[in-house]
């Protein structure tokens, strides 16, 4: 049942944009969701999907893994969209019926936010679907290592990031386990009023946490017998090393945000 | 008589995805009223997809499970009800403790069953009786307690429910042999006092062989063998095929009737071994007197 649910959408594969250093990923990224907001006319919303839809085309990644990591969103986006249409009242009125007027600011501006969320979902979804969590974190702490030297515990929050994904799975299982073993006992987990699912919850809770606790120890037992304290001299096993291709990956990117800015 | 029946079962997971994996597959049993099974199998021969499916906690992908003779998927509504009827431990159910007393822990499944109070009460003193917890721990913490009594606690909470079939996955996983012996004969006395079907799920033979009535093996999905336990154990030589291990004695008694020593059946208790041994002795010592 909760085995369904996916966390950590990592797909993996050989494609160049999952071979490219995680670094360049996370900042190409960030200068594509500005490359986003900063355009304000249809024509730099058509740069944005281009850019888009050749970076999914690279990925390797089916097309139908981004439909389902917009879907999810879909209610939002047709609310706001509704909501807009209402509520813009300048630009020629399109058509009306008693209190209510569409007007064409407010098509285009439903429209173009559409466009823009979407546009926003897929484009950061390659950045996760391409690059494991584990390597994501790796590069996250080196992306912020500058800020260790205001004494921010950039390594303690890595390795407290990449703990967490490790043991969603593990947790999930559990999870799975401690519902059924209580349903033996009749407890009612999906039928029953709110009241006694609620009840219900603590006894899948509290065991949860137990058991979460346990590990917790556990682990950092196990993690001390293999003498680890901390960040400080720790060598990595898998460096990361920037390549030409990340270079040019780069300035790509910053072509097409030359772009939109031209065309604003 | 029958009290829980399959009728071609069979259960495949991920459905309609690359990773479709037929868990159990055609699976016909009839298990009689007061008997205590042995099931065996090794990992991911099915068996904990099969036992899921004796209290409605899986749904069959095609085939029956019939208890006292009704299908139990019949009415959907009435799920909870047979989870009353069928009790399941599952593995390492110490996990699932959760209250703060022990005698609340044990009262959680008679409490949702909705009992009055006077009879959870009875119940489980007297379950905490069979399973061995003295009265003066029934108001102490769960999480205090040693390992070996959170899990006869947990064991207590299903075994309160008094279900007509009561089914244990594995109920002395990673237990000291002294505990091991405490739960196999704390099991046994509750079956003394209750008659009721017991089924236990294990993959030490030694664990089952002394007092399961009949044994099922499972191998990849599918029932191996079903049958009384010393007709399985003269098969013994097959079971170890599969990969599952037969008790010492047996192996030495395999050991000597393979260089030449038949004593004509096979030892899967010591004191079967025994019998054995003395039988040959008497015969010999009739035949030719020294």
């Amino acid at each position: 049942m909760l085995k369904d649910i996916t966390i950590g959408q990592y797909f993996p594969g050989e494609s160049i944009i999952h071979r490219l250093d995680p670094r360049f990923k996370i900042v190409i990224t960030l200068i594509y969701i500005v490359m986003l907001f900063t355009g304000g006319t249809p024509l730099c919303l058509c740069i944005g999907a281009l850019y888009t839809f050749i970076a999914i085309a690279l990925s390797g990644v089916p097309l139908k893994m981004f439909w389902r990591s917009v879907r999810p969103l879909l209610p939002f986006l047709v609310i706001t969209a509704v909501i807009n249409l209402m509520l813009v009242r300048s630009g020629d009125v399109l058509w009306s019926w008693k209190a209510i007027k569409i007007t064409e600011d407010g098509l285009n501006i439903s429209a173009f936010m559409i466009v823009r969320i979407s546009l926003l979902v897929m484009g950061t979804s390659i950045l996760t679907y391409t690059t494991s969590p584990v390597t994501l974190t790796d590069a996250i702490e080196r992306l912020l290592s500058p800020l260790k030297k205001l004494h921010f515990p950039v390594h303690e929050l890595a390795m407290m990031m990449t703990i967490a994904l490790r043991f969603i799975p593990t947790l999930i299982e559990e999870t799975d386990k401690i519902i059924s073993a209580q349903k033996a006992r009749g407890a009612e987990i999906d039928t029953g009023s709110f009241m006694t699912r609620a009840k219900s919850l603590v006894s899948i809770l509290v065991p949860l946490f137990v058991s979460a606790f346990r590990r917790a120890d556990e682990l950092a037992t196990a993690m001390e017998c293999r003498c680890y304290h901390g960040g400080e001299g720790r060598t990595r096993l898998r460096q990361l090393k920037s390549a030409p291709r990340d270079y040019i990956a780069l300035l790509y990117t910053i072509g097409f945000l030359a772009a939109v800015i031209w065309f604003k | 008589m029958a009290i829980l029946e399959t009728q071609e079962l069979t259960y495949t997971y991920s459905r309609g995805t690359p990773f479709e994996k037929t868990a159990v597959d055609h699976v016909s049993l009839s298990i009689n009223e007061g008997e205590i099974i042995g099931v065996m199998g090794h990992t991911g021969s099915g068996k904990s997809t099969l036992i899921q499916h004796f209290n409605g906690l899986l749904q069959p992908t095609s085939g029956k499970v019939l208890l006292d003779g009704r299908d139990i998927w019949e009415n959907k509504r009435k799920i909870r009800d047979v989870r009353f009827q069928v009790g399941l431990v599952f593995q390492y159910p110490e996990y699932q403790i959760f209250e703060e007393t022990v005698f609340r822990d044990i009262a959680f499944g008679p409490k949702n069953m909705g009992l009055d109070e006077a009879e959870i009460k009875r119940r489980v003193l007297e379950t905490a009786n069979d399973i061995g917890l003295p009265e003066e721990l029934m108001e102490h913490s769960p999480f205090e307690l040693s390992g070996g009594q959170k899990r006869r606690v947990a064991i207590a909470g299903v075994m309160a429910m008094e279900p007509k079939v009561l089914i244990l996955d594995e109920p002395t996983a990673g237990l000291d042999p002294a505990g091991r012996d405490l739960i196999l004969e704390h099991i046994r006395a509750y079956h003394r006092r209750t008659k009721n079907t017991i089924l236990i799920v294990s993959h030490s033979m030694e664990d089952i062989a002394a007092f399961a009535d009949r044994i099922l093996v499972m191998n990849r999905g599918s029932v191996f063998c079903f049958d009384r336990t010393d007709k399985v154990f003269s098969r013994a030589e097959e079971i170890a095929g599969i990969g599952l291990d037969v008790p010492q004695v047996t192996k030495v008694f395999m050991e000597l009737k393979r260089r030449g020593m038949d004593f004509g059946g096979e030892a899967y208790t010591v004191d079967c071994a025994k019998e054995l041994i003395l039988r040959r002795i008497r015969e010999r010592n009739g035949s030719a007197p020294c």
